[in-house]
């Protein structure tokens, strides 16, 4: 973990209510992808836990959408605003497990980490199959950013405005993998974890008070003994999680 | 050159700034962040006889100015933090720490007492009676003179440390309850600890922790805590540690004038890691911009 104060280099509407933030600043601390920073945004108490969407050497990026007082904030922000942020938190994914083959499966706001995780395993010569999941056509976002991976990209909408008409586990039938990674809203994480054949790894949500592992106000119960979602996790393996 | 330090029952801190319990975990976390040997002390998460996992989540809800926990005790139990935690902390932390401590009767703060006592770095055994997330122990046992008596008395027959009860607001008169402690042997008393407190999400229309209520905290209780400690100052003559939205060096101040000899930071840890370093090494500017040259001497100085 670092606090880091970041100049905000770019902050731009992907969708209705999504937005894509280009963060400029130290990025040493974030070592895999599945982990979020925590950003302290002015006059609220607690900061806002956004996971990483994309980061380089000296720029992290963020895809975020916008659901209350705090990210209303931020989608005002613009280029050259410093923002106060903890980078580096949590696990992240491990990409050793993968195999030759994983599928990445995000749903909504479980996109963003989904990329940079794709990033990561195609620099290990990975096969990446991405499976991306939205309600309709309008929400969609990130779809180009994967196929430029080199990642066959299948999207999916509730409403069938585009891709295949149903969930992410209906992209996942007709795919050969070799693990999987996932992140979305937790049902959505359940019915991956029904669905799915080998094992994985799932990026879960919980509302934190400190992101850092102090409070304790985001702990669950796993096989393996209770975690700190924002410390142990975001990301848990497959057969340590309790529903 | 300032003197920022003060004494709590014989313990010399060289400051008064100690992270509150429940805000802090074991120390070992923050030492990977910074010297927390720069600290005056600090208070470590509330210890129960047995391994408590706690509340359901969602525990935790923003409020202006501060927030709403309900985590429920969560910690691995006393044996455990004997075992492992303390052991993490004592290659990072030099100095005596408080030990907190809770219970659902008054055999489990005996029994949890009895342990901790035994263990070399701590210094001062912090009861908490005053957990409001937790049913049937905790506050129930703060909230009359006579159970807080009761508690007080037992923890204090099983040890020789000073024994600092720590007090809930959520009472109609916080200084019966101080008064009861001390005259039941507490060598000191720690308030306030968080306000009942809750949020409804606008769009489930149902609280926002899954608990319903949960314990307040933050910069927007300071002025409640300033006053309770103000008036318990005048009530009973044992050290007071005051907390409550604590979260600037200014403040730290205005505790000890209202009469606290140390002050705990809690909320402000969670939004800032950093907090209690920065608040330490705020102090000596802070102290020569208001003309205070050693800091005990301002104890109770607003009476």
């Amino acid at each position: 973990m670092k606090d880091v104060i970041y100049t905000v280099e770019s902050n731009e509407q992907l969708t209705e209510n999504v937005y894509k933030m280009k963060l400029a600043g130290d990025t040493s601390a974030i070592t895999a992808p599945g982990q979020f920073i925590n950003i302290k945004i002015e006059s609220l108490f607690l900061r806002r836990p956004i996971s990483v969407f994309d980061c380089e050497d000296g720029a992290v990026t963020i895809i975020y959408k916008v659901v209350g007082t705090g990210t209303e904030k931020m989608a005002q922000m613009t280029k050259g605003q410093k923002l106060d942020c903890l980078t580096g938190l949590g696990n992240g994914f491990n990409t050793e497990l993968s195999g030759n083959s994983p599928v990445v499966i995000g749903g909504g706001v479980g996109v963003p980490p989904m990329y940079y995780l794709a990033k990561k395993l195609r620099e290990q010569n990975k096969n990446v199959t991405a499976i991306l999941g939205f309600n309709k056509e309008s929400e969609i976002f990130g779809e180009e950013d994967f196929k430029s991976l080199g990642v066959k990209t299948v999207v999916t909408t509730v409403d069938g405005s585009a891709g295949i008409k149903g969930f992410v586990t209906d992209g996942m039938k007709d795919i050969d993998y070799t693990y999987f990674y996932t992140c979305g809203p937790e049902p959505m994480l359940k019915a991956v974890y029904n669905a799915s054949k080998t094992s994985g790894q799932f990026s879960f949500e919980e509302r934190m008070g400190c992101g850092f592992g102090a409070c304790m106000g985001c702990s669950c119960k796993t096989k393996y003994g209770n975690k700190r979602i924002c410390k142990e996790g975001p990301v848990l393996v497959k057969e340590e999680i309790i529903w | 050159m300032v003197n920022t330090s003060v004494e709590l029952s014989g313990i010399t801190l060289s400051n008064p700034v100690i992270p509150a319990s429940g805000t802090f975990g074991f120390g070992y976390e923050f030492a990977e962040l910074y010297d927390i040997n720069k600290l005056g002390t600090f208070s470590f998460k509330g210890t129960t006889k047995e391994p408590r996992f706690g509340n359901p989540t969602p525990r935790i809800a923003e409020c202006t100015a501060g927030m709403i926990n309900s985590v429920g005790l969560q910690n691995p139990g006393v044996e455990k933090v004997i075992s492992e935690e303390l052991p993490k902390l004592k290659k990072c932390f030099n100095k005596p720490v408080i030990a907190n401590i809770s219970g659902f009767s008054v055999d489990e703060y005996v029994y949890t007492c009895e342990k901790i006592d035994k263990e070399e770095q701590v210094g001062i055994i912090e009861v908490n009676i005053s957990c409001p997330n937790v049913h049937g122990g905790g506050m129930s046992f703060g909230t009359s003179a006579k159970s807080a008596a009761e508690v007080t008395k037992a923890v204090k027959a099983v040890t020789t440390k000073p024994v600092y009860i720590k007090l809930s607001p959520n009472v109609t008169d916080i200084t019966e309850i101080a008064k009861a402690c001390e005259d039941a042997g507490a060598d000191g008393i720690s308030m306030i600890n968080t306000l009942m407190g809750m949020r409804i999400d606008l769009k489930t229309k149902k609280p926002v922790v899954a608990n319903k209520s949960g314990g307040f905290s933050g910069p927007a209780i300071f002025p409640v805590a300033v006053s309770m400690v103000y008036r318990t100052f005048e009530a009973v003559k044992i050290p007071i540690i005051g907390m409550g939205g604590v979260s600037t060096a200014e403040n730290v101040i205005e505790m000890m004038l209202a009469g606290a000899t140390a002050v705990q930071v809690g909320a402000a840890n969670l939004a800032d890691p950093y907090a209690g370093l920065k608040i330490v090494e705020a102090l000596p500017e802070a102290m020569e911009k208001y003309g205070i040259k050693n800091l005990k001497d301002i104890i109770g100085g607003a009476h």
